[in-house]
């Protein structure tokens, strides 16, 4: 297994800067067909080499050295460095959600299920889907710019031509904070946010304490916010991945690493909503929470 | 080798033999029949020529004639498409994996924008390698590195970061780092470009001064025409693909082949100043 991960990182490590980027062009150009047919098939090459890079990370993971030291670093990046926005987005949401549901539910007299349905949203869905978009806006474009610029300016060839890997040296603590790190911003988000929608209904909508809590005390149980936790799990480790992905295959200059970091923003986005029908999907069809 | 890269066996009595041979021998890098292709568009067209061992050997050639590519083959960077690059009697385009990173760690680059790590100090930058792939302690890696960054003329700069540096100091790093393991090879893409006059007299030194102190074998790719004349024990004409000619600058100029002469006179540098500026 070592030879042909040696082998096909050896080979990537080559290869990375998007060889065609260094290809002398042709003095005929691509015809519309062949332009159409590029246009339909990137979709499929972009996921192509998502999965290529992610393969990689995978196996490079477990292999010595095992940089522990960059890995805490990039959790600090991504974990610490996002508290504010993660709290302060979970904050007004929490905030918004309790005075739209109580308006909503004062209409057929249910006001008193506010915390309930809030807890509920938080813990499942909303705590996890807006902690990683945060995530990626914060700290996946950020990474992407990074590696992005590293990639123009020849600092992951160096590294290729020092005979360290960058898939196992950039790439993997980056994945691996980000599995670790969204799951806890996703519980600060859950805790802040229903914070603030507590004090938004008891505080000033008038809805009683006890009342609020208990409620989402009978509702929400620990499988709601362990499928939070889980969908957080995937988004960390995907937004991470596509960041990367972005930042390490960039080309062309620093308007090629806007370009990326545009992409890399945008992917995460429809990457995060994609696998959060999809996680939500596996996790209720199969009853595993 | 062993699971995840321990178990690493010695090299045995017949390669040690086989690599002091090859060691003196004074061709240090042997490229035979390189070809390299990008889609249609075949850029390197069986490139041959010899590297001289702990000299400096150039290549030039017109923009687009695959000066890069080649640097990129050589460093392995990426495969010839066919063709062979014996490095101390060893295939370097055939090797793969751990063998490729093990010998890769005898090569050092420089490259054309130094490439430095900006997230990191020069003493850091030049101590990557070192930390990365040897067991020394902190001292002697502060020791190896700041005897390096001095003997740059550069150790004063330990504790800056790259981007507070001149574009001069950044090579001089750049080589400090390249040179820290050991290096045997040490390949500069285009090193003089973007520099002013003076710095790229100081940047011709600096190769002169690594390949004395070192001993290394430099291969440099550049336009900079009075550079190459001063700094060149043999020069390399890569036109479209194809070597034109791999000789010493005296004979180059002595053999007056159309093309090279063209290029060479485009760039100002007049048959005197090559001859009183080339070395023996």
């Amino acid at each position: 297994m070592v030879e042909a991960m040696s082998d096909a990182t050896a080979e990537a490590n080559a290869e990375d800067a998007e060889p065609k980027a260094q290809a002398p062009e042709d003095d005929d150009g691509p015809s519309a067909g062949q332009r159409l047919l590029a246009f339909l098939a990137s979709p499929l090459v972009e996921l192509g080499t998502l999965f290529g890079l992610g393969k990689e990370a995978v196996l490079w993971t477990f292999r010595r050295p095992f940089r522990l030291r960059l890995v805490i670093e990039q959790m600090e990046f991504i974990g610490v460095g996002s508290i504010f926005i993660v709290g302060l987005c979970g904050f007004f949401i929490g905030a918004v959600l309790g005075l739209q549901l109580v308006d909503g539910f004062r209409q057929f007299g249910a006001e008193n299920q506010t915390g309930a349905v809030v807890g509920m949203a938080m813990a499942r869905e909303i705590g996890p889907v807006f902690s990683a978009l945060m995530v990626s806006s914060r700290a996946g474009s950020a990474m992407t710019t990074e590696l992005g610029s590293m990639r123009v300016s020849d600092q992951i060839n160096a590294l290729v031509v020092m005979a360290v890997n960058p898939v196992q040296y950039l790439v993997v603590p980056r994945i691996l904070a980000g599995i670790v790190m969204v799951p806890i911003l996703t519980l600060l988000f859950n805790v802040i946010g229903l914070c603030g929608a507590y004090l938004v209904c008891v505080k000033m909508l008038g809805i009683d304490p006890g009342v609020f809590v208990g409620r989402m005390q009978w509702l929400v149980d620990w499988p709601d916010v362990l499928q939070g936790l889980t969908k957080a799990t995937v988004f960390g480790g995907t937004i991470s991945l596509i960041a990367c992905r972005q930042g390490f295959y960039a080309s062309g200059g620093a308007a090629g690493v806007g370009r990326a970091t545009n992409r890399s923003v945008v992917h995460c986005a429809i990457a995060i909503l994609a696998l959060d029908y999809l996680v939500t999907a596996i996790v209720l069809g199969q009853g595993l929470f | 080798m062993g699971l995840f890269g321990f178990g690493k066996k010695p090299p045995t009595a017949e390669e040690t033999a086989r690599l002091e041979e090859a060691r003196s021998d004074e061709v240090h890098v042997r490229v035979r029949d390189v070809h390299k292709s990008y889609g249609s568009h075949h850029v390197l067209k069986g490139v041959d020529f010899d590297v001289l061992r702990q000299k400096t050997n150039v290549v030039i050639g017109p923009s687009g004639s695959g000066k890069s590519v080649l640097m990129r083959q050589l460093i392995r960077l990426e495969k010839p498409d066919e063709g062979t690059i014996t490095v101390d009697g060893v295939d370097f385009a055939q090797l793969r994996g751990m063998e490729l990173e093990r010998r890769r760690r005898n090569m050092g680059m420089v490259f054309q924008m130094s490439a430095l790590f900006d997230s990191m100090t020069v003493f850091d930058n030049v101590a990557f390698p070192l930390r990365e792939h040897t067991k020394m302690s902190r001292k002697e890696i502060e020791e190896r590195v700041m005897d390096r960054l001095e003997s740059l003329a550069i150790g004063h700069a330990a504790k800056k970061w790259p981007a507070e540096l001149s574009g001069g100091m950044q090579r001089r790093v750049a080589v400090a780092r390249a040179i820290v393991l050991e290096t045997d090879i040490l390949i500069y893409d285009e090193p003089t470009t973007g520099l002013d006059p003076l710095t790229v007299c100081t940047v011709d030194e600096l190769i002169a001064e690594t390949e004395e102190k070192f001993g290394v074998t430099s291969i440099v790719i550049s336009h900079d025409m009075a550079s190459v004349f001063r700094i060149a024990d043999r020069i390399t004409f890569l036109y479209f693909g194809d070597v034109v000619v791999s000789a010493s600058p005296r004979e180059l100029i002595e053999r007056n082949d159309g093309p090279v002469m063209e290029y060479i006179e485009a760039s100002g540098v007049s048959r005197e100043f090559i001859l009183a500026n080339a070395k023996a």
